[in-house]
This record gives structure tokens, sequence and C-alpha cells, in this order.
């Protein structure tokens, strides 16, 4: 897949892109064998952009965004490359990578309550943070700094020194975004920021997410399972399927056109206040310790073709800048198949309650 | 008090079995918060939260309706509060079985478990609703063995029956299955069978798919409507998620802070939201359309303490639509000073001198002094705050500031709780609506409410 390359812009195209991932895997060591949760993965991302990532739960997500970061437990590997501002990633000792995070490398977590000491004072988290990361700063440096994160997440200077219990889920959850760019990283994961939040609390931060760029330059990776925030929120989308990203491109263009099987099937199914019918994906994402051959996704394509289950299709840049690995995509675009190949796949009838 | 929606409604034929299969009237659910060994005492204020406060409700037969709200706002305790699994603490919870009207509010023991045959719960994650050491078959026959209603072939044929009815077939393949060897989906269906092997007539269903994966959960309100449909049930659908409260409800009841501010049919909730709060939900949902972008006029804050609600209408802290008599309090200005601060911190120290201890603020009350050496700064502060945002509605809400020589002192209306109202085709419970059925706007007695009372829906 490494010839997955975006001539996509983002706010910034001309730029260097922040972060470049070239035919990335991350693989797990089980009894089973080792489970590919990210098998191949290219994409860059911009300075100031936000890239949603989507696709169901046990697809390679939460891998992804972890393993860019270096932050998996033990017993996983790293293999092909991943360049942050030109730098080499992967070859880094854990000491130097262990140095990046926190400074260059952000992460926001799904549950606030849990990552925050409930012994500590808010202004301790962040001198805490601040001291690790720049050791020497001064007081007022220190007060300063963290005034100002507090007051571009919104949260007045008068509640500094509170208690993290005494504030509400979304106030932590935002207290933890401020505490993840007091340092002003370049690249930040967010994986599910606001899974446990309220929709209205949901929609604060995600617009707070959005307007980052503005005060600072932070590229985001927004791990979610919904596809209205993306929508909402995101430049970019990438969709992620059995460890693969099968569709990447302008979040616009992939909602209105979808061109991989798998990114419209998962749009026609999610429930919106626009759904007239249900709709749903038969069957479950594959075990990624084996996993089926060609197209992962074809076991459960409704567009599935003899030649979906032999070869895999390889990725294309798409009229709009969408990169697409789908080769009923690519027979919409031209490319020609012979009648063997392009036979309708007869698939074994997916048992009604096989689902995820 | 609430008014109880739909009073003309055929609640109390005699004879024939009502159209009302479960009701509420005035229900209360209240929890005593106990506080610590010293302030019990020092004989300081017990504190109550109000998890129900005077809900009134009715459920038809045959129909869903949808119980929406944030966390917080009660919706989980008022279906519990339906089958008994927390107590009333006031007010009324009526089933109309085929035996006739009971009380469920006074229900205790084996009359209560016995209820369970004709009134059931779906619960939100099936993960923690199964016994892992239990096989499914096991799992969803267990209400029959505890009803001593089926045993030995007769329960395995009845369990089987319904594990097919719920789609786990074919049923060999589930019915040895422990909960850990299946997937999201597939437990939940085996909650669903559950619920329904002992044929009741209601299911609340609290937050059925949430927790589901995004791709299964149009499969799993499939199921549900398949399975109302065939054995003729009536749905409590607690979500917060009004995307599919849409698609599946048929009535729809907008709660918040242990009340339901609006409640009517589904098609008129959504064409035509009048509650602030029912329209700020609304624009909140994030919508996978190409064409939206990020909200920006969304309420700020969060659902408040249940402990100590806001004075007047729980729901204007964050109402931008708020008039005079919302019931704005000390409170309320705490948090505009805050969001003054948070603005630009440049003067923070001096102006916090300024208005001086800011905790007394917290306690509820709608007349408040500030500051201390030098009230005429205090007052040009305040009136500088106001000019940054002179459509503020809490200024709306201030009858008067003054300088008494040694503070400064800020007086509020008297707010007004307003009662759930019929309005068209639907009840909405705020002070925007309060002349019946007209859509005129603002219905307010004072003068100076100045541009705060924006136009309703």
């Amino acid at each position: 897949m490494s010839d997955l390359v975006l001539d996509d812009v983002g706010p910034a195209g001309d730029r260097e892109p922040v972060l470049a991932a070239e035919d990335l895997r991350v693989w797990y060591g089980t009894d089973r064998g080792p489970v590919r949760a990210v098998d191949g993965v290219s994409f860059e991302l911009q300075p100031g952009e936000i890239l949603g990532l989507v696709g169901e739960s046990g697809c390679g997500k939460s891998t992804l965004g972890r393993g860019l970061l270096g932050l998996l437990p033990p017993g996983a590997a790293r293999d092909g490359a991943l360049r942050f501002r030109g730098k080499d990633m992967l070859s880094l000792k854990k000491r130097e990578q262990y140095r990046m995070r926190g400074s260059q490398l952000g992460m926001i977590f799904q549950e606030p309550l849990t990552r925050l000491n409930p012994m500590m004072r808010i202004s301790d988290h962040f001198a805490e943070t601040l001291r690790t990361h720049e050791p020497g700063i001064d007081k007022h440096d220190v007060e300063d700094r963290s005034l100002e994160a507090l007051r571009v997440m919104g949260i007045p200077p008068t509640r500094f020194r509170a208690f993290p219990h005494e504030f509400s889920g979304g106030m932590r959850q935002r207290l933890m975004i401020a505490l993840a760019l007091v340092l002003r990283p370049a690249f930040v994961v967010a994986d599910e920021p606001t899974t446990a939040l309220d929709v209205l609390v949901e929609a604060q931060i995600i617009r707070i997410l959005h307007d980052l760029r503005e005060t600072y330059d932070t590229s985001l990776l927004l791990i979610t399972h919904n596809l209205g925030i993306v929508a909402e929120a995101c430049d970019r989308v990438a969709v992620m399927y059995a460890g693969k990203i099968v569709e990447i491109g302008p979040s616009r263009q992939v909602f209105a056109r979808p061109e991989h099987s798998y990114t419209r099937e998962l749009l026609r199914s999610t429930i919106s206040l626009s759904t007239t019918g249900l709709n749903y994906i038969e069957g479950a994402p594959p075990d990624l310790t084996d996993p089926p051959s060609g197209c992962h996704f074809h076991p459960r394509c409704p567009d599935a073709m003899a030649i979906c289950t032999t070869t895999e299709p390889t990725p294309r840049t798409v009229e709009g800048g969408a990169t697409v690995a789908c080769w009923a995509s690519e027979v919409r675009h031209g490319t020609r198949l012979d009648d063997a190949d392009r036979a309708p796949l007869d698939k074994e009838e997916i048992a009604l309650a096989d689902e995820a | 008090m609430l008014t109880k929606p739909d009073s003309d409604g055929p609640a109390d034929a005699g004879g024939t079995r009502p159209e009302t299969v479960i009701e509420t009237s005035g229900l209360e659910v209240h929890y005593q918060l106990q506080g610590g060994a010293l302030s019990r005492l020092l004989g300081l204020r017990s504190r109550t939260v109000k998890a129900l406060d005077g809900v009134s409700v009715e459920l038809r037969r045959g129909e869903v309706l949808g119980v929406v709200g944030e966390s917080g706002s009660g919706k989980t305790t008022l279906g519990r509060a339906l089958l008994g699994l927390v107590p009333a603490t006031g007010g009324q919870i009526t089933y109309h079985s085929a035996g006739g009207p009971r009380e469920v509010a006074r229900m205790r023991g084996r009359e209560l478990r016995r209820l369970r045959t004709d009134l059931q719960m779906v619960f939100q994650d099936p993960s923690a609703a199964l016994n892992p050491s239990m096989t499914i078959e096991e799992a969803v026959g267990h209400p029959l063995v505890i009803h001593k209603l089926a045993s030995g072939a007769e329960l395995r044929r009845r369990v089987h029956e319904t594990l097919e009815r719920v789609g786990l077939a074919p049923v060999e393949r589930f019915a040895s299955k422990y909960p850990s060897d299946l997937s999201g989906g597939q437990k939940q269906r085996a909650v669903i069978a559950r619920a329904i092997i002992l044929g009741p007539e209601v299911l609340v269903a609290d937050e059925p798919i949430s927790m589901l994966d995004m791709s299964v959960r149009a499969k799993i309100l499939q199921l549900m409507l398949d399975l109302k449909q065939d054995l003729g049930l009536s749905y409590l659908y607690i979500t917060h998620d009004l995307a599919s409260a849409k698609y599946f409800c048929d009535r729809i009841a907008i709660m918040y802070l242990g009340r339901i501010v609006e409640i009517g049919p589904t098609a008129d909730i959504f064409a035509n939201p009048r509650h602030p709060y029912t329209q700020a939900l609304l624009k909140a949902i994030p919508e996978p359309d190409p064409t939206r972008t990020v909200p920006r006029d969304l309420p700020r804050g969060e659902i408040p303490d249940a402990a100590e609600p806001p004075l007047g209408c729980s729901f204007h802290p964050r109402c931008d639509q708020a008039v005079a008599s919302c019931g704005w309090e000390t409170r309320d200005l705490r948090v505009l000073l805050d969001q003054h601060w948070t603005r630009g911190a440049a003067n923070y120290d001096r102006e916090r001198a300024l208005v001086g201890d800011l905790d007394r603020l917290d306690t509820p009350g709608t007349s408040i002094t500030l500051g201390g050496k030098d009230p005429e700064a205090t007052l040009r502060l305040l009136e500088r705050i106001r000019g940054e945002n002179p459509d503020e509605p809490l200024w709306a809400g201030v009858r008067q500031i003054e300088n008494d020589g040694r503070h400064v002192r800020v007086d509020f209306h008297d707010g007004v709780d307003p009662a759930l109202r019929r309005h068209g085709v639907v009840d909405v419970a705020c002070v925007l609506y309060d002349a019946d059925d007209s859509e005129s706007d603002v219905d307010s007695d004072d003068a100076d409410t100045g541009g705060a009372g924006g136009s309703a829906g």
C-alpha cells in the first residue's frame, strides 16, 4: 500500500506534513497467532488538520491511534515507516519516544475522571505537567500558561485551585484537553473524547476541538464511531476496516459520495435524523488473526465480485481527492475486468445473528 | 405540580380495559442525602435530590413512548420506578392490567415480583445484564424457573422458541454458549429474549442500543419493532439519542432535571420544537450530512446539580430565550462573572477583589450584596460587564442594582416555575408558552425585559 499518496490539501497543504505514515503495521502476539490490528496503513497529516478515523469496533482504530504515539502494550510491534516532522519515529529509542510524548505528541482519552488524580488540585496537575517537560520553568510562567490554556477551554480562572471531583463531566474533559495542549504538541490523538458525554456537552467539546487549529495550530486525529461528528468537525476522514484504511478523503466528499462499499454501508446503517428506514451491515468484522483473502470486506459486501475474494484492491485516488481501495469503485471508474472476475459473488448465507 | 398531559384521554374508562396500559400521576422519587457526620451533628440542612419531581405521563397500549434527556435528567429513574425497581416517594403509578387497575407504587415483595410477568426491562449494557456463569439457555429460561411457570421439556421448548424469535438461530449454536462467547448485538438479543419470555405487556428499554456498534443498532431496533408488532408490546424507550427516538417512537417526552419539559407526538416535536431545551437538543445532534458545520449557538454549561436545582425554571441558566420571570438568582451572577473572567483575565485579580467573596453567590437567593471598600468601582465593573454583552438574558432578570454606600446590592425578579401546559398538540413547560394555545411571544409583566425575550418556535 506504499503508493497511497494523498494529493488532497488540508488547510495548509503546501507545508510539510506533521505526520506521515507509510505502510504502517501494528501486530499483537497472542496464543492464536499474531493479530494484525493495523495492517499497512499510509496517510499524511498537515499542520492544523483534523482527520477523523471511523469504523466499527475491532477494526484497529484505537490501535492505530496509540501506535502513532508509541503507546502500545508489551507484546506489540510496529513496522513500516512513521515520520513526525521528518523524523523517523520507529528507529527512536524508548527514552527518546518517551521524551517526545507530551511535549510534541499528545493524547486525549475517553474517560477524563480516570485520568485525573483525585488528590491533586487542577493547578498541581498543570504544574506537574509543565515542570516534567520544561524543568526550571518559573512559578509565574506555570500559572500564566495554565490559566491561558484553561481560558481557551472556557474554564474560569476561579476554578484553578479546585479538585477534579468539583467539576462536571464536560468540564473534566475540557481540563484533559487543556492539560494535553498546555505543552503545545504538534500532533494530538483524541480517542472517542465525547463518548461518555451528553449531546449538548459533546457539541461543546467538538466545537473546542474544531477550533484548536486556530489557537494552537495542532493537528488532530479524532477517533470516533460517530459519523456525524466527523462530518461536522473534520477536514478529512479515514474509514478503517479490518486493520486497513479502505477510504480516505475530504469529509464532505466522502460523506456525499462514498466510494468504498463499506463506507457507503456504514453511512446507510447510521441512524440519523433523516433516517426513514433501517439498514444494517450483515455479519461482523473479521478475526484479525486470520482475515479473509482479497478485500477483507468481501464476505459482508453487497457488491462483492469474484475478484474481491482473490485479489486485494490497490488504493487509487478518484476525482475530488479521495483515495479508495475497492474493486466495485474501480469498475465504476472504468477499470475493465474480465467476465470471470466480474461475476457477482455467490455468498454463503450470513446467519441473521452473525453480527457485531 | 405538573398538569396531567392529555387528561381528557380515556384513562378512566370503566369496564373494558382502557387504552392506557400504565400511567403515572405526580410521580416523585426523592433521595435524601446523608451528608457528613459533622453536618448532621450541627443540624445543617439535609439535602434532597429530586430524581423525579412530579412526573405525570401515560403509556398507551401498543405505542412507543420515547423518554429523552441528558444524564441526570431522571429518565432512567422514571423507567425503573414504573417497574417498582426504585421506590416512589410520592404520586401514583397505575398499571391497567387484565384484572383491573393496580397501584405499582404501593406494591411490595411477592406482589411486586409477580408484576414482572407483565412489565419487563431491557438494560443498556448487555454484558452487565447477563450472568457470565449462566449459559444463554439458562439465562433466558431463568424467569420461567423463578416464577415456576415451566420446567423440563416445556422450559426447553419455550426457551428455544424465544431464542428463535429474537434471531439467535440456529438455536443449537447459541443455547449452550456463555455471554463472553457472544458479540454485543447477540448478547442484547439474549437480554431481549429473557425480557419477553414471560409474555409481558410493557417493555421498559433503557438505552438498548447505545452500547452497541453502530452497524448493529438498526438491526436491534428492527427486532424490537418486529416484536412489538408480533407480541402486541408497548415500549417505554429511554434514550439520549434523538435520532433513534425520531425513527422509533410514536410520542416523545423530553426530560430535564426530574421533570418532563415537553411531550407530544414525535412528528410535532421534531417539526416544531417548543421548549428552548428541545430546540437546543435538536440543534446539537451531530448529523452525517456533508453540508453541516459545527453548531455554535448552543446552551452553555451542563445539567445542574439536582440536589440544588436552579430557582424558577431549571433550564433558565442555559437558556438563550430566558426572560425576567425565569428565576434568575445569585448563582447565575457567579456564572456570569466566571464567564467574564474566562473571556479575558487581564484584570482578574483586581476585579475579583472588587466583587469580594464569591462563595456567597453559591447560596441560592434573589438578592446579594457585593464588594467592599469601593462600591462605586464594583458598580462600574458590573456596568462594564453588562456593556460587554447587553443581550445576556440574565440582565433581564435583574430588578435593580444599587449602591447603598457600603455595598453594591443586586436584586433579581422573583421567578416562576412553569407547569406543563397544553400548547397546540404538545404539552410544554416554559413561561414563553403560558398563554394557552397562542403562538404569541413573551407574556411578561415587566417592562424592563429589554431585548431578551426572543420569539418562540
